[in-house]
């Protein structure tokens, strides 16, 4: 339906074909979330890979840091319709983080992502593995501040950005694909931004 | 972060009409609009409206509701107009009665509130993000709650106070909810008030105004506005589990 009087100004000038549908393009960097936005220091950070309630492998941030760093490029996609193109981040793959965990053959096919506040998202392990997603330490150069997700955030930029969860302190494998909180209140349980996969039945 | 779960949430788009445009303040304007499929809604939630080009490009966007339930069939969302926006000009400067919007929910499972959620409740509101922190004014009244309720509401000068008139009719009732204004560039107007930003001082004097602590705080703006609100709020206190947060950006 053409909406009476609508000429829209948000058209991706130049970045055609990068922009998915319903998406308008932002310059700065909204910040959202649900609660207030947690203070971790190093010494309280940590990060457990579980196997369903079982740990795996704990690191402590001087660990974690030690790990192989990987920089992603590349644009992230808003559930609440902005798109942020070339954004520069460097982290962690997860492949390294299960590889240093000696995980070889994936025990299950999904994840749940866990953060500091209680936050959770599921993200199949497809969407993680194979260079596609990275435990966040830096954005633009500079350490992840805390109102993006700092000290370390999920990055799985292929997917709404709600699944990169903030503040992140763990992997959990589990047996199927578990709601995680937003998923649970009504966005979609994976959440393809080209597919528009908003919401629970989109 | 605890609250109940799941909500199942109504996603088809919708074709709905504006039936009235009522100015609110000097850049907010009340657009009503009636929903061929009506809904009943929890207050704090919201919908997105999608507008499409003749080119067939289109825009969505989130917008708080501020009606309480409607068993008309209307609801009231109050836009703000930004600057450099793509849809809140096209709502202030070319929308009128009659015209065909698409709109789908009611949208949001975390920052509602019911009054069989009880309280007491802090609402804490900059500009107009006060928008869903009214429809749960709206709807405790409506169904006649006397949860305890204060609402912190930060706006420039008076007249920026949106729902200006009625909340102050609201406190007149004198059935439990309480209102608090913070003129950041006006002097304050009514005993109590302050002219002053946010500060853990201001969320710990106003604590005391209610009779015991808060169960449920919420906190809607912009993004500055809610980190200093919430951070105010941790510092005069308050636990983070019952703080919800919803900040307005793009």
């Amino acid at each position: 339906m053409v909406t009476r009087g609508f000429a829209g100004k948000g058209r991706a000038g130049g970045e055609d074909g990068r922009t998915p549908p319903g998406q308008h393009l932002v310059d700065d960097f909204p910040v959202l979330s649900a609660g207030p936005t947690p203070k971790i220091t190093p010494e309280q950070w940590s990060f457990t890979l579980k196997l369903g309630p079982k740990p795996i492998k704990k690191w402590t941030w001087n660990e974690f840091n030690a790990l192989p760093h990987t920089k992603m490029t590349g644009d992230i996609h808003c559930v609440t319709a902005w798109s942020k193109l070339n954004t520069a981040w460097e982290g962690i793959l997860i492949d390294d983080i299960l590889a240093d965990a000696g995980v070889g053959e994936p025990p299950t096919p999904y994840m749940l992502a866990h953060s500091f506040d209680g936050y959770s998202t599921n993200v199949p392990l497809k969407d993680l593995t194979v260079g596609k997603a990275m435990v966040a330490l830096r954005y633009d150069g500079k350490p992840l501040s805390p109102d993006h997700g700092g000290p370390a955030r999920l990055l799985v930029p292929h997917l709404y950005f709600w699944k990169s969860a903030k503040w992140i302190n763990g992997l959990q494998f589990t047996q199927k694909d578990e709601p995680g909180f937003w998923e649970l209140r009504g966005y979609h349980i994976y959440g393809d931004p080209w597919r528009e996969q908003r919401y629970t039945h989109d | 972060m605890t609250d109940q779960a799941p909500w199942e949430l109504r996603g088809e788009w919708q074709t709905a009409t504006i039936t009235r445009i009522i100015p609110r303040t000097k850049t907010i304007k009340s657009f009503f609009f009636a929903l061929p499929q009506p809904f009943t809604h929890r207050a704090g939630q919201h919908v997105d409206l999608r507008l499409t080009a003749p080119d067939g490009y289109q825009a969505i966007r989130s917008y708080s509701i501020a009606s309480a339930l409607s068993h008309s069939g209307e609801l009231e969302l109050a836009i703000e107009r930004l600057e450099d926006g793509e849809v809140s000009p096209f709502f202030h400067e070319v929308v009128a009665v009659g015209d065909e919007i698409e709109l789908r929910g009611p949208l949001g499972g975390h920052f509602v509130w019911s009054a069989t959620d009880g309280g007491p409740l802090l609402l804490i509101g900059g500009g107009s993000g006060l928008v869903p922190l009214m429809a749960m004014a709206r709807h405790r009244q409506q169904v006649e709650s006397t949860v305890p309720s204060l609402l912190l509401l930060s706006a420039r000068t008076w007249d920026d106070v949106l729902y200006r008139d009625e909340l102050l009719k609201l406190q007149r009732l004198a059935n439990g909810f309480v209102l608090v204004l913070t003129l950041t560039r006006d002097l304050p107007r009514r005993e109590g008030d302050y002219s002053r930003r946010i500060n853990a001082a201001v969320v710990a004097e106003v604590l005391a105004r209610l009779p015991s602590p808060p169960k449920h705080v919420f906190i809607c703006g912009s993004n500055p506005f809610v980190t200093s609100a919430a951070e105010a709020a941790l510092a005069a206190g308050l636990p983070a589990t019952i703080i919800k947060t919803e900040r307005y950006g793009s």
